[in-house]
């Protein structure tokens, strides 16, 4: 049964991608993309992969579809090129997929646990876990303290993306929003969106707090959190305009939010080395070690929430902030 | 010291971490004076680590304290130590000197944004070089790749843009066929460790996964590295940013992206893949060799001195993939050797490029007439270092196009002709080279630009020093070139 | 199961053409971004397809249940660092995107390569 539903959801997912490329209006473009997003995330939850369905679809199809959209608006509505050396493109590309293609059958079956992908380092992990760090997530556990330098490396990802449009959309002379346009007044005067949404924000920030907190615990953690509280406060953007929400949540705030909480996870390792023990070895930092990893897990989610809220809602800020020059 | 056991991790962590703080500097100045600390403090690192590997000392680091496969690990050994020196060296450099050239070219508002993606490009590209795990190699590039991104198109020029653009493509691109490659030897071999991996190929390595993970792994990685005819992006993307972030990149950022090549290639798949030593020479043989010859020919005809000195580079990572192709220890040797060199020379070429920017509104060779007589000692150190990239006896060039030579030389009558190739690009790197002198010195300045002065200070000095260095390691070279032939000895000497 | 493998495979080399084509042969810079997004997509799902033990579940383990099959860990860690380093390479180009707007007027490959060629 389930098979048939998830060939099903592939197919769908193929269709869209054809659908995706052939829309001229490129606004259906991004539409359908959030929907290939959110098809993706099905698949992903299908192949018990719960944490990573969890992040594609609050960053994929929540945030990516946002910060696409306010480009747009930025930019052109219509593709209007045409397409360039088309057969010698789909020649090349056939080839690689005949490639690819071929691969596939010396790969390893779907779901067979002999395959040497859930050999040796995989057991590991699910084995150790509950010894060494005692938390019911295992991928949290991967994610934050065995594999943690990877994490902070993708923490600085962020940031850097963070720092990067600031950066190249702080430069010439771009209108800023603060002057009050009708465009900056939000959803203001649209009854029904107003109410729902005015609702909806508190309960949104309360869901992403729960999901930050629960990482350990069950599907959640830092990305996702940051993620889903960022949504809150840009649905609260949309809302009452942009004057509003910079008047909630300054600019500067942002920033700094976002340099707090990539430093805040540096600064554990730096701990950890003045501790006696190597950078993000957090058993130093009790001493029991079990609990030392879980005080250093919590104290990295934290501070991967708060750089992600941080630098995903300035992204959005300075993209809506930016008036192009007309 | 205790902090000596913890270097290769410092390495990173230092310039990482001071990224973030940068950013909060408001005050002029400030921002840059921090990362110039910060380069400098990495810098000494680097250096620290290079004696250490000397002196038998490999640096392995477990991150967290988790033992590899595990958890992830850090290591440096030969051929990591010449890459962090040039890194490191290469900011340091373009900070020290470069700070009026910056300034002429960023507004002051936004700069401590433009130092912060500098220090994080600083430390993607460390990341890079001291990691031994393979998905780890993919979260650094990216790292690096967005701050390069950034930095490129931060300069006036537009052109930067629509360049930096096809270069994020390309390098995404490149970065997602390299994290292919990896899925598809992790499904085979359940490790993202390279040592590991290197042990656990052995018993999948005639199944087609694994080739094909070669292939794009290799083909990702060239991407990045910009080897023929995947360097499209190069040219423009070095030619429209500002000079001094052309500086740091030209001298480092592509030589990163070849050490990962070199390293994977012979560490995880040679060994163990039959045949693999032949299908890497004869694919990268005859790209090497058009490198060279079409990327030098390009550099002959193009007016932009910027963009000529980018098809220069080209052609350079040609001879470094010569080099490599020739699967030997004098081969590799001469490889990481020219890494070196090149670095050396390409850097001080573009420090003088950074000068001359300064005094002129143009880098189109035609609007640098008599620079010679306006702007003397820029032109020296420019024609030192032009020496050194043609290869006069005397500078940094010459030992590494001569130790290319006699690796070329074993290899019998196909060794003939590839020395002939390496002979003809020199040549023509000679009348590019020259275009530039003749215009230089032997051109009457423009009416507007006899009262051009000499370039700022402290750009001149660290200019001046640089083509110093292509002559001092031209004439006391052991030490860049014991540590080029320890590093092609752990390349070749994996074999189990 | 063996069937399901494999057209998870083949749709994975189908979605990786479909962006690899979009980036290549479209001109317009927004929907070069939506076909390297499409692409990027394309190889989480092959490292997610890798994931999955038959008979398992996600790998959370609860106090006191032995005997449980889970499906592996650690594919799902790398491809949440991917999707995040594939927004962020996303917000930047599209960053991008707008400065060229504003500097040359307009998205398309071939405007922009004409506009530079003119001085």
């Amino acid at each position: 049964m389930i098979i048939f539903f998830a060939v099903f959801l592939l197919t769908l997912l193929v269709i869209t991608a054809i659908a995706i490329v052939r829309t001229e209006n490129l606004f259906v473009a991004v539409m359908l993309t959030s929907i290939f997003s959110l098809l993706m995330a099905a698949n992903f939850f299908i192949l018990d992969a719960a944490d990573v369905a969890l992040t594609e679809a609050a960053i994929g199809a929540g945030v990516t579809t946002v910060i696409f959209l306010s480009a747009l608006s930025l930019t052109a509505e219509r593709e209007r090129s045409q397409t360039t050396a088309k057969w010698l493109t789909i020649g090349v590309v056939s080839v690689t997929a005949l490639v690819l293609m071929y691969a596939t059958f010396d790969k390893p079956l779907l779901g067979d646990p002999n395959a040497p992908v859930h050999q040796h380092v995989a057991p590991w992990y699910l084995e150790n876990t509950p010894i060494l760090i005692d938390i019911p997530n295992v991928v949290t556990a991967v994610l934050s303290s065995f594999r943690g330098y990877d994490t902070l490396g993708e923490v600085f990802v962020v940031f850097a993306a963070c720092i990067g449009v600031l950066f190249l959309l702080s430069a010439g002379n771009g209108i800023k929003a603060e002057d009050e346009t009708p465009k900056s007044q939000g959803l203001r005067h649209h009854l029904i969106p107003k109410v729902v949404g005015r609702l909806l924000v508190p309960f949104i920030v309360l869901f992403g707090l729960y999901v930050q907190f629960h990482g350990e615990y069950g599907p959640g953690g830092g990305f996702q959190a940051g993620a889903i509280i960022a949504t809150a406060f840009i649905l609260h953007a949309l809302l009452e305009g942009e004057r509003a929400a910079l008047a909630a949540m300054p600019r500067a705030a942002l920033l700094g939010m976002a340099v707090a909480g990539a430093m805040l996870y540096g600064m554990v390792g730096v701990v950890c080395i003045a501790l006696g023990g190597n950078f993000l070895d957090y058993s130093v930092l009790h001493s029991n070690p079990v609990i030392g990893q879980q005080i250093g897990i919590i104290v990295i989610e934290a501070g991967v929430g708060i750089t992600v809220c941080g630098a995903l809602l300035s992204i959005f800020h300075a993209f809506t902030s930016r008036r192009g020059l007309n | 010291m205790s902090l000596v056991q913890h270097l290769s991790a410092l390495q990173v962590v230092v310039p990482l971490l001071s990224a973030p703080l940068i950013v909060l500097l408001r005050p002029p100045g400030l921002a840059w004076a921090a990362a110039t600390a910060t380069s400098l403090m990495a810098f000494t690192i680097a250096i620290a680590l290079a004696i250490g590997v000397s002196n038998g000392n490999n640096f392995a680091y477990e991150m967290g304290s988790w033992p590899a496969p595990y958890g992830i690990t850090l290591g440096v050994d030969a051929f990591s130590a010449i890459l962090l020196l040039i890194t490191t060296g290469a900011s340091s450099f373009a900070l020290v000197g470069g700070k009026r050239s910056i300034d002429s070219q960023v507004e002051a508002s936004r700069q401590p944004l433009f130092y912060s993606a500098w220090l994080l490009l600083l430390a993607g590209l460390v990341g890079i070089v001291v990691a031994t795990d393979a998905f780890n190699i993919f979260v650094f590039m990216e790292i690096s790749s967005l701050a390069s991104y950034v930095l490129i198109a931060g300069g006036p020029d537009r052109r930067a843009l629509p360049a930096v653009f096809k270069y994020l493509i390309m390098g995404t691109i490149g970065a997602t066929f390299y994290l292919i490659g990896v899925g598809l030897i992790y499904m085979m071999t359940g490790t993202l460790n390279l040592a590991d991996m290197a042990v656990r190929i052995q018993d999948v390595s005639d199944q087609s996964p694994i080739l094909v993970a070669a292939g794009f792994i290799t083909i990702g990685l060239a991407l990045k590295a910009a080897v023929f005819p995947l360097h499209l992006w190069l040219p423009n993307a070095y030619t429209h940013a500002p000079h001094a972030v052309t500086v740091f990149l030209a001298a480092c950022a592509t030589k990163v992206a070849l050490y990962v090549l070199i390293r994977f290639d012979f560490i995880v798949f040679q060994p163990n893949l039959a045949g693999h030593a032949l299908q890497f020479a004869y694919f990268l043989m005859p790209l090497a060799l058009l490198a060279i010859i079409v990327a030098s020919a390009a550099a002959l005809f193009e007016p932009n001195l910027k963009r000529l000195l980018a098809y220069s580079s080209v052609a350079q990572i040609g001879y470094i993939s010569l080099g490599a192709s020739l699967v030997s220890k004098a081969g590799l040797t001469a490889s990481v050797l020219h890494i070196f060199n090149h670095s050396l020379a390409k850097g001080a070429l573009f420090l003088s490029v950074a000068c001359l920017a300064m005094g002129f509104s143009s880098t189109r060779l035609e609007a640098l007439a008599g620079a010679g007589r306006t702007m003397p000692w820029t032109m020296a150190a420019f024609t030192i270092a032009g020496l050194s990239l043609i290869g006069v006896p005397g500078t940094a060039g010459f030992i590494s196009k001569w130790y290319l030579i006699s690796a070329v030389l074993n290899e019998g009558a196909l060794g003939v002709g590839l020395a002939a190739v390496i002979v003809v690009s020199s040549l023509m790197a000679a009348v590019y080279i020259w275009k530039v002198i003749e215009v230089a010195y032997f051109q009457l300045p423009h009416d507007g630009s006899t009262a051009v002065r000499e370039a700022p200070i402290e750009l001149l000095a660290v200019t001046g020093l640089a083509a110093l260095a292509n002559i001092y390691y031209g004439l006391f070279s052991d030490v860049p070139v014991s540590l080029s032939s320890d590093a092609a000895q752990l390349l070749l000497g994996v074999t189990p | 199961m063996e069937l399901l493998g494999y057209y998870n495979y083949w749709v994975f080399a189908i979605l990786l053409v479909i962006g690899l084509y979009t980036v290549i042969a479209k001109g317009n810079l927004i929907k070069k971004l939506l076909g390297l997004s499409i692409f990027q997509s394309a190889v989480f799902l092959m490292y997610i397809t890798m994931n999955k033990v038959e008979g398992g579940t996600a790998p959370i383990i609860l106090k006191g249940a032995t005997d449980q099959i889970f499906s592996n860990p650690l594919p799902q860690v790398l491809i949440l660092t991917a999707i995040v380093v594939g927004v962020s390479t996303t917000a930047v180009g599209l960053a991008i995107v707008v400065r060229i707007k504003e500097t040359y007027g307009s998205i398309e490959e071939h405007q922009i390569f004409e506009a530079d060629q003119t001085p």
